[in-house]
């Protein structure tokens, strides 16, 4: 195992030696060197008090103390939990549509979306707005938790690599 | 270019590489493989048909034959039955069969062709955070730890999370992972063979629905039948009646015999919604009174309406588990390291493409993509992970 890991080390090297030569190694070393390297990520847990509705937990992680102010933070969640509440609230408009889409057999979603869809989207530009104001200048990113199957919110940290070698 | 030390050096790459699965690592060019869509490397067992679009439990034998039941029936009565009663009470009869009988085939294609709420299983990231906060709660180290659970405050009573070790998340309260289709599924109900398909959060509308409608038309068919009958005995007297129409006895031996068990599942559903439980928690007496004076249900929304409007009315969740969707292969994925350190893809893309591929590697490993000079750094996050027990299904 441990023999595996020098291997590739020592590939490393070897990659970056031959920098002014073009191989097909030196082609990845260049895109590498433009993406900034991923140090650690962290994850936000559902809170489940309140039942089975989509709710995260606003507590503050303490990996990200050093990189975005709590407040904002807790904000950003709070805004997502009160966005997912809207797409399952239960009301005269959900009512409608459920009955409307029970009597047309279901097919009238063929041609329009679900309210739930439609604030599925809208959670998706919100937090890609999110990430370009406020995460990505201080090397976050949110991923939209619908990719994680509504698990978790998985916040990826950038090292900063003007800094020099990771933490 | 050191031709001798980096020739070596590459072997050892190529060598690294190849007992992996195939990557168009060795050529000059990216190739541009097939993309495969996510259904198609799924680790549950279910199968897939038209290119994702449907999903069925693995064995569906027994929905074939509630196919079959309810079409034959239904076409003897449409065939034999509804001329004669079109004819001599009214016409309406077998519109009304007809819109029944599309309703239920309707209904029974949406339960058992739909996800029913499948959770998808957890990235190798998250499930080794997860592995990595129950290590330090625990404190220990090494082999299997003893089953894992999380308490929980819902509405004042206090709801335990299990771990399930499959998919390797904190369950959702109500949901329960499918032995038989090796899912987790939330608001799980129960697994139907009759349908070919778990019964949970996203179809279980469409499964009352459908045993309703077949309540109603099989009371409906037995009914008419049975009218027929006795009409056509007015005129030419019963054993004749019978000769004339064989295909009502057929007819009414299978409807006398669904009625009472779909009747009776009808009457049982309605009284799960009414107090919004599911058959799992309801077997299992999970919020009966018996087990303590204080237990009640903290689902429950306090009265009958609202409970039945929401589990059949209200907002239908999208399914999580993105069948349809491409995995993303257009990085170059590296062989990640076998000894549990962890390489981090820079792009989400990359994640999804792992989750695919990992069922049988390690929990820790995901797709490396290297910088220059950069290549091995532990984080110091994940030094414990190395230890993470193997997935075990």
């Amino acid at each position: 195992m441990v023999q595996d890991w020098r291997k590739l080390e020592v590939v490393d090297r070897c990659v970056a030696d031959s920098y002014e030569t073009p191989t097909m190694a030196e082609t990845h070393s260049l895109q590498d060197l433009q993406q900034p390297a991923v140090s650690s990520k962290v994850f936000v847990q559902r809170d489940y008090s309140s039942g089975t509705i989509c709710k995260f937990q606003t507590k503050f992680p303490s990996e990200l103390e050093s990189r975005v102010d709590k407040q904002q933070f807790e904000e950003t969640i709070q805004t997502l939990n009160n966005l997912y509440a809207e797409a399952e609230k239960l009301g005269g408009k959900s009512y409608l549509e459920g009955c409307l889409a029970c009597l047309t057999a279901y097919t009238i979603f063929l041609c329009m979306e679900t309210h739930y869809e439609k604030v599925l989207k809208k959670i998706a530009r919100y937090i890609k707005d999110q990430n370009e104001k406020i995460y990505a200048p201080r090397g976050l990113l949110l991923t939209d938790p619908i990719e994680r199957g509504l698990r978790v919110v998985e916040i990826t940290i950038f090292e900063d690599r003007s800094i020099g070698s990771g933490r | 270019m050191h031709l001798g030390v980096s020739e070596s050096m590459r072997e050892c790459e190529y060598s690294q590489i190849s007992t992996r699965s195939s990557t168009p690592m060795e050529t000059p060019y990216k190739k541009r493989t097939p993309k495969k869509r996510k259904w198609e490397s799924f680790p549950g067992r279910n199968k897939f048909y038209c290119d994702g679009r449907i999903m069925m439990a693995k064995q569906t034998g027994v929905f074939y034959l509630t196919l079959v039941l309810i079409l034959v029936t239904c076409g003897l009565f449409f065939t034999f039955d509804c001329p004669f009663l079109a004819q001599t009470l009214t016409p309406v009869i077998p519109v009304i069969g007809g819109v029944l009988f599309m309703f239920v085939l309707g209904t029974l294609l949406r339960t058992s062709f739909s996800d029913p709420g499948v959770l998808p299983r957890a990235t190798p990231d998250e499930a080794a955070d997860l592995e990595r906060q129950i290590d330090v709660a625990n404190g220990s180290t090494g082999y299997r730890p003893p089953p894992r659970t999380k308490e929980v405050v819902i509405n004042g009573q206090t709801v335990k999370l299990k771990y399930c070790f499959t998919c390797k998340i904190f369950r959702p309260p109500r949901a329960s992972h499918c032995s038989l289709c090796d899912n987790c599924v939330e608001r799980f109900d129960h697994h139907c063979p009759w349908v070919g398909n778990c019964v949970g959060r996203r179809n279980y509308r469409f499964f009352y629905m459908f045993i309703l409608s077949l309540s109603f038309l099989t009371i409906f068919i037995f009914a008419f039948v049975i009218t027929h009958i006795i009409l056509r005995s007015h005129q030419t007297g019963f054993l004749n009646a019978l000769k004339d129409s064989p295909a009502s006895v057929l007819e009414v031996v299978v409807c006398f015999f669904s009625v009472w068990s779909i009747v009776g599942l009808s009457g049982f559903h309605t009284y799960l919604i009414s107090s919004n439980q599911t058959t799992n928690e309801d077997i299992k007496g999970s919020w009966s009174s018996k087990r303590g004076k204080d237990n009640y249900n903290p689902y429950s929304y306090g009265n009958i309406f609202t409970n039945c409007c929401a589990a059949l009315c209200g907002p239908l969740p999208p399914s999580l588990i993105d069948r349809r969707g491409f995995i993303q292969s257009d990085t170059p994925q590296l062989a990640p390291p076998t000894n549990g350190i962890t390489m981090y893809g820079a792009t989400q893309s990359q994640q999804s493409h792992m989750v695919s591929e990992s069922e049988t590697e390690s929990v820790t490993k995901t797709s490396a993509f290297r910088a220059p000079n950069s290549f091995y750094r532990p984080p110091p996050l994940l030094s414990s992970s190395s230890k993470a027990p193997s997935p075990s299904s």
